[in-house]
């Protein structure tokens, strides 16, 4: 890819967020959708090319009267909206379509029209995992934590203090579903979940959606909107069951999906001004700013604890209170997305003055998959 | 058997049969690749690290120790064993990790360290399935 050949020309969520049970998933989906087209003047007739995960893409499609010349069903957790824009970038520069909108609708929390999700016993899953009591995600994305702990004799309030840090973030945002104050206490005091997990370490389950569309950087000069271009991404993938990890105190996808987004972008650490690393649950920033190479291993704990990421800290992440504060659907990659298109607009309730670049950074599965967009608001 | 099993019970492939024909046994059969020396797991017909089918089956010892774990405090609507109960990954002694339950121990912190040796013990869900499980090495 070449870095800033595409870019985000219309961004929106769905008009609410939260508790949302008089909307179906599908819904959700073009409430989003529509939202984006609103944000950048575009018709459905103006689409020709379409993304989503979980659900079929024709689906979307369809519902929302698109006739799609490029589909991409990617569906790997909620990081395939990440992976949507790599793919849409090489679409666009490669003449398989001019304008790609990415969807992402979830009736998380209310359930009303969700896809089934399917156990087969005869799986590998079936056979080697969930016969031993796994049920949802906190019993299998926590379970890498405690080796990690011991490797790098991290103490778990350093996990906590990550939902303390971006729950100040979180106040920012009138959208957000918690806002109010927390200390290390608190959320190591919260009711357990999966020891050594609070409730307060892991993430929100909520109703929402998001949408992108982007087209060419040519064709960006003519939208309304503050173009933010694609300057680097990266994917990967490397399991499906936590228990094949090969390495517990880090991602193998989060390494490779880095390695190409420094690769493609051409941009160094010092270069980011502003971070997203999907939250799922608490520890998934520490991982992620190690596996990125913004600190040593075993650093990623402290460096959240001396306030280098917190409201005026030299890295901010996850400004819009993550996964653990803002909103968390079951694929919050969308979310992560939005945050860091704000933030290159200029438009986020907690917006980092002057910030040029935005790294995103997404996981799916129980760090089974990664995909990761460099943003910047200004053309190389 | 009379007896209902209170899991959920896994349903063997043709690729990951004789693992389970193992765990009738008593035994756990892993596989090994012949050109490279590695064991693997889960089961297959193929070496994941050069993909050649070049490969063997052979009894692991059965050994390991605790890798890592969680203690899940949620009830599971269909388990034998009350939250809160330990989810736990094991690394046999042969190099491959597994996912499976500490038994014959208490389901707490204090009782549960990690690198602990661990040996495996199976449980008996139908006549076609005995599940391994791990248990503090005496």
């Amino acid at each position: 890819m070449k870095p800033g050949s595409v870019a985000v020309v219309g961004a929106a969520e769905t008009t609410e967020l939260g508790k949302l049970p008089h909307m179906s998933n599908i819904q959700l989906h073009a409430d989003a959708a529509l939202n984006a087209m609103a944000d950048c003047g575009l018709k459905p007739e103006d689409i020709d090319g379409i993304a989503t995960a979980r659900e079929n893409p024709i689906e979307i499609a369809h519902y929302l009267g698109i006739k799609p010349r490029y589909v991409d069903g990617t569906s790997v957790g909620g990081c395939s909206f990440m992976i949507h824009v790599r793919h849409a970038v090489a679409a666009i520069e490669s003449g398989m379509a001019d304008t790609i909108l990415i969807t992402h609708g979830e009736s998380g929390r209310s359930q009303v029209g969700m896809t089934p999700r399917g156990v087969n016993m005869a799986m590998l899953d079936g056979q080697f995992q969930l016969p031993y009591g796994t049920t949802n995600p906190p019993s299998m994305f926590t379970i890498p934590v405690l080796r990690y702990l011991k490797t790098y004799n991290v103490p778990i309030e350093k996990v906590a203090n990550v939902s303390v840090v971006q729950r100040e973030w979180a106040a920012f945002h009138e959208r957000a579903t918690f806002r109010d104050p927390l200390t290390v206490d608190d959320v190591m005091n919260a009711r357990m979940i999966a020891w050594p997990f609070s409730i307060l370490m892991c993430c929100l389950v909520t109703d929402g959606g998001g949408a992108l569309i982007l087209t060419s950087a040519e064709r960006a000069k003519d939208f309304p909107t503050k173009p933010v271009y694609v300057l680097g991404a990266g994917e990967a993938g490397e399991h499906t069951m936590v228990s094949q990890m090969s390495d517990f105190t880090s991602s193998q996808a989060f390494r490779i999906a880095g390695e190409n987004v420094w690769k493609s972008s051409g941009l160094k650490h010092s270069d980011v001004d502003h971070l997203m690393i999907y939250d799922a649950f608490a520890h998934l920033p520490i991982y992620g700013l190690e596996d990125l190479g913004f600190c040593g291993r075993g650093e990623g704990g402290d460096f959240i604890w001396e306030g280098n990421t917190r409201p005026g800290g030299k890295l901010p992440l996850n400004t819009n209170g993550g996964g653990l504060s803002y909103m968390h659907s079951g694929m919050y990659g969308m979310y992560a997305l939005q945050e860091s298109i704000r933030q290159m607009r200029g438009t986020s309730p907690a917006q980092v003055q002057g910030a040029k670049t935005s790294l995103c950074h997404g996981v799916g599965g129980m760090f089974s998959a990664s995909g990761s967009i460099m943003f910047s608001n200004e053309a190389p | 058997m009379s007896e209902k099993p209170r899991r959920p019970v896994p349903k063997a492939t043709p690729e990951t049969q004789h693992f389970w024909d193992g765990c009738n046994q008593g035994k756990i059969i892993l596989q090994r690749c012949k050109d490279t020396g590695k064991a693997y797991f889960p089961p297959r017909p193929f070496s994941p690290y050069t993909g050649s089918r070049n490969v063997e089956t052979f009894e692991a010892s059965g050994k390991g120790v605790l890798w890592s774990y969680i203690i899940s405090h949620r009830d599971h609507p269909n388990f034998d064993m009350p939250a809160p109960y330990a989810i736990a990954v094991v690394k046999l002694d042969e190099g491959v990790q597994m996912m499976t339950n500490i038994v014959d121990c208490d389901q707490t912190p204090d009782a549960l360290q990690l690198d602990m040796p661990v040996q495996v013990t199976f449980k008996r869900l139908t006549d076609d399935i005995n599940l391994p499980l791990f248990k503090p090495a005496s």
